[in-house]
């Protein structure tokens, strides 16, 4: 196990420069995640505040428990990827690479695991026809246009899922320089904006299981 | 700037490799990261979508020249003031300074090598371009008629390719979104040794304010614009009333991002103007930091207006009340600006070559302009004004008087530095005469035609109209003989323009420090930055400090 020293970018003069320039970089990109959603999230306010009853009772339809091991699932991804940051942190001469690449696996297993329970929390709506728009086809809640509340879970639940995947595969390559050994204290800019990204994704799922499940 | 001298950064009498020719292809430019040949790359590719949208807005006044049908069907104009909106505002007036001119100078004016990321830099063109071929295969498979507001119900109901060009207008903002971080992160991090923000050109300042929107409002665009697409598709129920969706919740989402775009397409157009009226009257400019930081307000206040828009359009009267006199504050930091750049004429040395032709043009042309849009922020008037040719008449003044004339100004300012030759300045003042006249005959009988009663967008009107319709439409002539006579002398300029040295302006800030057109990495040593962007060796009251 050795590791393979970072070069610094030729227009930038200094190791400092790049990664600070690579970390607010990083932190608007988020911004603009959070404000992306934000737009689902106000249409969520507005739908829910004009129609109370139906949106209580549609929300009953959901699965607390697949969505709270769900939660818990994100919240130990988190912890694990934090982790390997801190493992980065203190890798000196390629000792902690092995445990790095550990960590990132188990993230990325556990990223799998909430799209696993995700797609049979999918399947069981698409069975009893919980569906958006035009494909609802479910005539347990008796209320008119109930299919609205399940338009607004797919967007915010399948845009967060797209999230989940491209984190994995943000995670993935991470964990391949990893195990060449890409990182170590001197440098691991990469290995922690892919994690910032998956905190980012832990997050978003901390507001959208309250508000669509436990409602 | 002293450092230029000092530093020796400009070699006189060797004229090494540029830029233009340190590497040879065609894949050499299509996978550069240099930050100037993407500047350049994006310049051709806003001027051809400029062209697109100038020739649907020749058409659509043609048609209009008489009443009923002139040149084309109801449906083929719909089609067409479509086409225009779309064009102008999403493929040209939005990347036109930034993406373009910004990409180009923005580095070179900050002593930087690159931009902080150059491959999201490249990454931000080709998505331009990928926005762009799917919004001419969206006009080719039959275009849209929404108008480029696409408003609900109408867009989520009506057929033709609604979806195709929603999602066009969807990576294009991607492609602002890229430019935007980019140009955040290099203005915080990649200043040179010595460039404070006390220091920063003040065409630096309003890109950075404009970033700041394009990074905070066009994920609302993104997502906005997916909800039309799924509501059309799927039929989703948060637009359309017949699903139990609302409307005027579109015009919500669509304004907060496209009035703080509206900035997004003023500001940089006012960056230049500062540049611009400071070279040309040999003074230092009055106010700085009134105009730097009134670059910043119009970027906050601008958030907080879009209600505008909705005055008649059922939103509560309070919330009206409240989006009016928003309005009005914004008309503040702008007006800030416009004293600032009159101050700084006052006394100077004014030199009325191109570039400051086309300023002075922003001078008159955008004052008319803002003062017309306090009409419209004024809901009593507004409600007899509201979607009549007065408004298309005033964001005309603001658009084209303001962005396109400063972006105008811009491109023969920066001209002799991106390609290092000089233009013709006789045809350019042509040029120029020839739009003031042919703007204001075009756009001033508008505002007429809309205080009288005539609504936009409409096909046909009523007789005693069409007098000035036709004036209007002669106006837009001289328009097009305008830009088609610059678009021959610039680029007989490349050919048989007499070689620009470094700075022929005589300007101070980092850009004119290098050769014309500049070396591959822009400078051969980081300069050093010991004063302001603008002081002038003699200004007649002497050195004015900011």
């Amino acid at each position: 196990m050795s590791i393979v020293k970072h070069e610094v970018a030729e227009h930038f003069h200094s190791a400092g420069q790049e990664s600070s320039s690579a970390k607010l970089g990083m932190w608007l990109f988020l911004v603009t995640e959070v404000l992306l959603f934000s737009g689902l999230f106000v249409a969520y306010a507005i739908i829910k505040s004009t129609n109370h009853e139906m949106w209580s009772a549609a929300s009953k339809q959901l699965d607390v428990v697949l969505g709270t091991v769900n939660t818990l699932v994100l919240i130990t991804s988190s912890f694990t990827v934090a982790l390997a940051v801190r493992a980065a942190q203190t890798n000196k001469n390629g000792e902690k690479n092995r445990q790095m690449v550990g960590l990132l696996f188990v993230t990325i297993l556990l990223a799998a695991t909430f799209l696993v329970v995700k797609y049979f929390e999918y399947s069981h709506k698409f069975h009893v026809g919980t569906l958006p728009g035009s494909y609802y086809h479910f005539d347990g809640i008796p209320f008119p246009n109930a299919h609205r509340f399940f338009g607004v879970y797919f967007l915010m639940t399948g845009l967060h899922g797209i999230h989940v995947v491209i984190g994995m595969i943000v995670l993935t390559w991470v964990m391949l320089r990893a195990r060449k050994g890409h990182f170590y204290e001197g440098y691991y800019t990469p290995l922690e904006l892919g994690g910032l990204y998956w905190h980012l994704v832990d997050l978003i799922w901390i507001y959208l299981f309250p508000l669509l499940y436990l409602v | 700037m002293s450092s230029m001298t000092q530093a020796g950064l400009v070699h006189e009498g060797e004229q090494e490799i540029s830029y233009l020719r340190a590497k040879k292809g065609i894949w050499s430019w299509l996978y550069t990261i240099d930050h100037k040949r993407i500047g350049v790359m994006y310049l051709v590719a806003v001027l051809l979508a400029f062209l697109l949208g100038g020739v649907a807005a020749l058409l659509v006044r043609a048609e209009l020249f008489t009443m009923g049908k002139t040149i084309m069907e109801a449906d083929t104009y719909n089609r067409m003031f479509t086409l225009h909106g779309l064009a102008m505002v999403f493929l040209f007036i939005i990347p036109g300074i930034p993406a373009a001119l910004g990409n180009f100078v923005l580095p070179l004016m900050l002593g930087a090598k690159d931009v902080a990321f150059p491959r999201l830099n490249l990454a931000s063109f080709w998505i331009y371009c990928t926005g762009m071929g799917m919004a001419l295969f969206a006009i080719v498979s039959g275009g849209v008629d929404t108008g480029w507001t696409f408003y609900t119900p109408y867009s989520a109901t009506v057929s033709g390719p609604v979806v195709m060009m929603t999602m066009a207008a969807f990576v294009l903002g991607f492609s602002s979104i890229f430019t935007g971080l980019n140009f955040i992160v290099t203005v915080h991090k990649m200043r040179a040794p010595g460039m404070t923000w006390g220091r920063l050109p003040l065409f630096i300042w309003a890109i950075y304010a404009t970033a700041v929107i394009q990074v905070m409002a066009t994920p609302v665009l993104a997502i906005t614009l997916l909800l039309l697409a799924l509501e059309r598709t799927m039929g989703i129920g948060i637009f359309d009333p017949a699903l139990g969706g609302d409307p005027v919740l579109f015009q919500h989402f669509f304004w907060f991002y496209s009035h703080p775009a509206v900035y997004i397409m003023i500001l940089p157009g006012m960056g230049i103007m500062s540049e611009l009226i400071t070279t040309f009257s040999r003074k230092t400019i009055f106010g700085y930091r009134a105009i730097a930081l009134s670059s910043i307000a119009i970027a906050v206040i601008s958030f907080l207006v879009w209600g505008h828009h909705m005055f008649v359009s059922g939103q509560s009267v309070y919330a009206g009340m409240v989006f009016s006199f928003l309005t009005f504050l914004v008309a503040i930091p702008s007006a800030i600006k416009v004293f600032n750049w009159t101050a700084t004429l006052y006394k100077g040395s004014i030199d009325l070559r191109a570039p400051m032709q086309w300023a002075l043009q922003f001078l008159i042309l955008f004052t008319i302009g803002g003062l017309t849009g306090i009409f419209l922020g004024t809901m009593g008037t507004d409600i007899h004004l509201h979607d009549t040719y007065f408004v298309v008449a005033h964001f005309h003044y603001v658009m084209v008087g303001g962005t396109v004339t400063a972006f105008i100004g811009g491109l023969h300012y920066w001209w002799p530095k991106m390609f290092g030759r000089m233009y013709n300045e006789k045809l350019a003042t042509i040029s120029s005469v020839l739009f003031f006249i042919g703007f204001n005959v075009t756009f001033f009988t508008q505002f007429i035609l809309g205080s009288r009663g005539m609504p936009r967008r409409y096909y046909n009107y009523v007789e005693e109209f069409q007098q000035l319709h036709q004036i209007s439409t002669v106006g837009t002539w001289f328009i097009g003989a305008s830009f088609l006579l610059m678009l021959g002398y610039l680029l007989a300029s490349l050919r048989t323009g007499a070689k620009a040295g470094a700075n022929p302006w005589g300007a101070r800030s980092l850009e004119w420090a290098t050769q014309s057109p500049p070396i591959e990495h822009n400078f051969h040593e980081i300069p050093t930055v010991q004063e302001g962007p603008y002081e002038f060796p003699t200004t007649v009251d002497g050195p004015a400090k900011a």
